[in-house]
């Protein structure tokens, strides 16, 4: 907590708050000066935090590529190669088709929501404090306006974007698979079907409704789950972190809960991504 | 404005009891049923285990989303 008595709600609301970025009409402006600036405000902590963790996977697993050996591997390799083979496994367990894509695809989005989620994991001032300090001594700001948000899952613009990258794969899957034509008749000529040519063009717009409440409902569970899980959890770390003494013990156990929410969350995210391209790209109905 | 308040309270609490009450009853089922085909076919429990787990993301999913809306209204609106 900052060094004069804040409110706990006002503590909340501080460490749930994203550093915001916009351009106005005088430059570029900041946090508190965004308020009202609409559509075009970049969340920065959100974006570099992503970002670097983003470059961070890439860079350990090339340098373990690369330094890759026939002979006796070391323990950072084999982890490697056991996060490479466990996705490998999973992506042939449930895609079928052929693709260059979706492999490389499930393990970057496994690894990277991994990580993103692990930020989880580090006490919740160390980095926002950090941030306020870095803001108050260095810029001359006042340390309750400079924010900070580490977990960039628990922002649903990331999530949100992550999901809408699937949902536009998923298509693009689909029409590349079964063609435009197979494409719209997915949509309008399922699930209900007849025989009876007046019937089926009767039916075609129930159907229509259908499929396109299927489909939307698609990113939008995978970004609400996601980032649902996430906050819920960073907002409990920081409820107990305002305990006082106690929570020492309590943020253990929840940790160690959270360990199990942070890797299931990543996994999931995956293998609903396989699922679903898998599905765009079956053709058998 | 106190009503106001007293409601939004109500209403998180709805939220998030329901949505616990639903994944509740979800898991319960799911979990019993994996441990049953798991002493019956036990070769066949790491496949029924990956697939446990995607389950338990979706059951998870609806509540969850339950408990943001629920987080969101009672902090920041």
């Amino acid at each position: 907590m900052a060094a004069e008595e804040v409110s706990l709600s006002g503590h909340i609301q501080h460490h749930l708050t994203n550093a915001k970025m916009c351009s106005t009409d005088t430059g570029l402006a900041f946090n508190k000066a965004c308020s009202d600036s609409g559509f075009w405000t970049w969340h920065i902590d959100t974006l570099a935090w992503s970002i670097g963790l983003g470059l961070l996977f890439l860079w350990v697993f090339k340098s373990a590529a690369s330094k890759a050996t026939l002979g006796v591997p070391g323990k950072w390799q084999c982890f490697i190669e056991m996060v490479v083979e466990f996705v490998d496994l999973n992506v042939k367990d449930t895609f079928h088709g052929k693709s260059k894509l979706i492999a490389p695809l499930a393990l970057t989005i496994f690894v990277w929501v991994f990580l993103m989620n692990l930020m989880d994991l580090i006490p919740v001032d160390f980095l926002p404090a950090l941030a306020g300090l870095i803001g108050s001594s260095a810029f001359g700001m006042d340390s309750h306006d400079v924010y900070m948000k580490v977990v960039p899952t628990t922002d649903i613009n990331l999530t949100a974007a992550l999901a809408i990258g699937v949902f536009l794969l998923m298509i693009g899957y689909s029409i590349k698979i079964k063609g435009i034509k197979g494409f719209i008749a997915e949509l309008t000529l399922h699930p209900f079907s007849s025989d009876n040519k007046l019937v089926q063009v009767l039916l075609i717009p129930f159907n229509l409704l259908l499929e396109t409440i299927a489909l939307v409902a698609k990113p939008f569970s995978l970004a609400l789950r996601l980032f649902g899980n996430l906050y819920a959890g960073e907002l409990i770390f920081i409820l107990i972190g305002a305990v006082g003494l106690m929570q020492l013990p309590l943020h253990f156990i929840w940790a160690i809960f959270h360990i199990l929410v942070i890797v299931l969350q990543a996994f999931v995210f995956m293998m609903l991504t396989i699922v679903y391209l898998s599905m765009a790209s079956s053709d058998n109905h | 404005m106190e009503l106001v308040l007293g409601l939004k309270y109500i209403a998180v609490a709805l939220l998030i009891g329901f949505g616990a009450i639903g994944t509740a009853i979800g898991f319960g089922n799911m979990g019993g049923k994996f441990l049953e085909a798991c002493a019956r076919q036990p070769d066949l429990a790491p496949s029924l285990q990956v697939k446990m787990f995607i389950l338990a993301g979706l059951i998870d999913a609806v509540a969850m989303i339950g408990v943001g809306i629920a987080m969101v209204l009672l902090f920041v609106l």
